[in-house]
């Protein structure tokens, strides 16, 4: 037997002892998990032959060995320090496995329905297995056929038609430095109805030395003139294998507005899809990566303009340091009959170190006439201009290459609403600067000013 | 306090400065002019610590220091400060990053502790105040999109946070209105001191209206060849610089 059908069977075996333990299921389930495991046998992890996975090597996580958890104990004061100082409905998986004593859903407003997924096919497992796969199936990629397989817990969250959620969502992943490295398939499903509004964060982080992988399918239905908001905080443990897959569908007038911010993860996949299907649709995708060490990130974005008067911007921005590997592919695809659309897209890198290394590459496929679109992808050092100005005014080398740094990302950064996540992206991003000279002090300074 | 003795720069193989010499003691301003291409911002270049300019002779001290050897933030943090005719723009770094990274530099220097936070709001709300500049500004990224004015006048204000021991002004008066000269007068003349020196690199005599300098010096092809007072610069002014080009030459 080969090496790659080894890992294969390495997997699927999991699977089966995963299905001796469980419980009977609703056939669709049993049919679904049937088919992710078969079409996951027959494609493989995917190799770098693939033009999708040109520059990502995922054997870290094809040789791995990971077990799946069986709780989701996690002590509530390293917990506290790891979540988000936001005042939230929060619901917490813990090597994907659903903490209900980490989690607060007791002031749910009206109109809206967030609940982990185990508990939702409980309550009506069909309400559940229409939408479920509809975006992402188990075609989408090797890892979403795995997902698929494998699925048996994550979030569901419904909006009733104009309900407003005032306050954020907070979808919290830990990962546990376990005796053993284990995996976990969440599946998030979000349904918002009519006119509804939401802001969801989806937020990854855990133990320093843990070294899990996590393999998210995440489906979001928007219906007309609905607004979702969605971060995705990446603060992963460097040890973290992380792939995700996360699409959209956008009907007439929705707004989808994306914030990818990765600084975590020691490989991390991200693919990113909307599909704006109804006039007036728009959505922008943001995003900000940060690596270091030998840290990969890739990110793969897709638009797909599938109707007139729809409206995509993009902006991505990398910081590479070390020998981390930075990966930006965003393609914009523009339907024939799709006229008078915009489609603007941007990804900017900055290279701190000789030996690291991005690959960026704008696509388009444009078959309508009438439309606007622009791309642009740069690369390119520290302007040292700026560092001799800075310098000239008594701060040291490595401080000026820090500011500079934060004034990279800033851009990215000035267009989140909630400051707790910007200020702990800034915060991260200067502690993260080589031999720091108080940068979070700086920061601090300036939140502080603005306060006043 | 500052002594530059026959300094000779050459950039980019053709010698720019021939043999300079030129003191300020403490509580002087000096005024240092001359025609386009005499060498007047090479001057304040090679002090501050620009790239590709190579001495090939003489030396620079300040306060018994060999400033050749001191790295660029090194002289800053000693007191020598230099303010741009072109000042840069540095996306995203707001400038109150700038004043207080560029602040506790300087402390940590002297080997004092950071600036607390009360003391420093005060400090900069009060500067900002005197150079007319309204607080928002603070926030905004260091001289990105600012006009002209805009950009000398945070110079100053840079100079008026740091409170250098030598202020060296690199055609600080190009491209002012005459209410931002006056502003930026005011600024330099705030920093005179008993205990610091101040260097106006100037084109035009029109500053010297606002700022009297104690002593002048023309700048002729890379050597001092005119020394004087103040009323030197009224001369130049009045006769601009053919007629000492023409005595150098002789």
């Amino acid at each position: 037997m080969s090496d790659v059908q080894n890992d294969v069977t390495r997997f699927l075996d999991r699977l089966a002892e995963r299905a001796a333990s469980r419980g009977p299921e609703p056939t669709w389930i049993a049919a679904r998990r049937q088919a992710g495991a078969a079409r996951f046998e027959a494609m493989g992890f995917p190799h770098r032959r693939v033009e999708q996975w040109k520059y990502t090597d995922v054997r870290a996580i094809a040789r791995g060995d990971f077990a799946l958890a069986t709780d989701g104990e996690f002590s509530q004061a390293s917990a506290a320090a790891l979540t988000l100082p936001i005042e939230a409905h929060r619901l917490t998986f813990v090597d994907g496995v659903f903490s209900a004593a980490l989690s607060r859903l007791d002031d749910l407003p009206a109109g809206v329905q967030l609940l982990p997924l185990s508990q939702a096919l409980v309550e009506n497992h069909e309400a559940v297995g229409g939408p479920l796969g509809r975006l992402t199936g188990v075609e989408f990629s090797p890892f979403s056929a795995l997902n698929t397989a494998f699925m048996e817990e994550g979030a569901v969250l419904r909006l009733a038609p104009g309900t407003v959620v005032e306050k954020p969502i907070i979808l919290q992943f830990l990962s546990r430095a376990g005796e053993a490295p284990v995996m976990s398939h969440p599946r998030i499903l979000v349904e918002a109805g009519g006119r509804s509004q939401a802001t969801v964060i989806e937020h990854h982080v855990g133990e320093e030395a843990a070294t899990n992988f996590t393999n998210l399918v995440e489906e979001i239905m928007l219906d007309r003139g609905a607004i979702l908001t969605h971060y995705k905080l990446q603060e992963a443990p460097l040890g973290d294998l992380h792939v995700a897959s996360i699409q959209v569908e956008q009907a007439r007038d929705s707004r989808f507005t994306s914030f990818n911010l990765n600084l975590g993860g020691g490989l991390v996949r991200t693919d990113l899809v909307a599909d704006l299907n109804g006039q007036g649709a728009e959505t922008h995708f943001n995003g900000l990566f940060y690596g270091q060490g030998r840290q990969h990130v890739d990110n793969h974005t897709l638009v797909n303009h599938n109707a007139p008067y729809t409206f995509s911007d993009e902006n991505y921005k990398g910081i590479l340091d070390d020998r981390a590997h930075g990966v930006f592919n965003g393609k914009v695809i523009v339907k024939r009959d799709s006229q008078k659309i915009e489609a603007y897209q941007n990804n900017a890198n900055l290279l701190l170190s000789d030996r690291a290394e991005i690959d960026t590459k704008p696509e388009l496929e444009i078959y309508a006439d009438d439309v606007k679109c622009s791309h642009g992808a740069t690369t390119g050092q520290l302007d040292e201009e700026a560092i001799y100005a800075l310098r000239t005014r008594g701060i040291d080398e490595q401080t000026a290459r820090g500011l500079l740094t934060l004034a990279f990302a800033g851009e990215v950064m000035e267009q989140v609403d909630l400051e707790a996540v910007s200020e702990r992206v800034e915060l991260a991003v200067a502690g993260k600067l080589p031999e720091r000279f108080n940068l979070a002090g700086l920061v601090e300074t300036a939140v502080a000013l603005g306060e006043q | 306090m500052l002594e530059v003795k026959d300094l000779h720069v050459t950039v980019e193989g053709s010698e720019i400065l021939k043999g300079l010499s030129l003191t300020v003691n403490a509580g002087e301003v000096h005024a240092i002019m001359g025609p386009n291409g005499a060498g007047k911002s090479t001057l304040s270049a090679v002090i501050a610590g620009k790239d590709g300019y190579e001495v090939t002779a003489g030396s620079i001290t300040f306060e018994g220091r060999d400033v050749l050897e001191m790295e660029i933030e090194e002289r800053a943090q000693a007191g020598l400060l230099l303010g741009f005719q072109y000042p840069v723009e540095i996306p995203g770094v707001k400038n109150i990053y700038l004043l207080k990274a560029a602040l506790n530099a300087q402390r940590a220097a002297r080997g004092e502790g950071e600036i607390p936070a009360p003391e420093f709001m005060k400090l900069i709300k009060e500067k900002v105040a005197f150079m007319k500049m309204d607080t928002s500004f603070l926030q905004r990224a260091v001289n990105e999109g600012f006009s002209g004015g805009e950009k000398k006048r945070n110079e100053i204000l840079q100079m008026l946070v740091l409170q250098p021991r030598l202020a060296m002004l690199d055609e600080i008066d190009s491209g002012l209105d005459i209410d931002a000269m006056r502003v930026v007068a005011d600024g330099v003349n705030s920093l005179r001191a008993e205990d610091r020196g101040i260097l106006l690199v100037t084109h035009y005599q029109r500053l010297l209206d606002f700022v009297v300098p104690d002593k002048v010096h023309v700048l002729v092809d890379g050597r001092i060849v005119k020394s004087g007072d103040a009323g030197l610069a009224r001369e130049l002014e009045a006769r601009g610089y053919e007629w000492l080009l023409e005595e150098t030459a002789a």
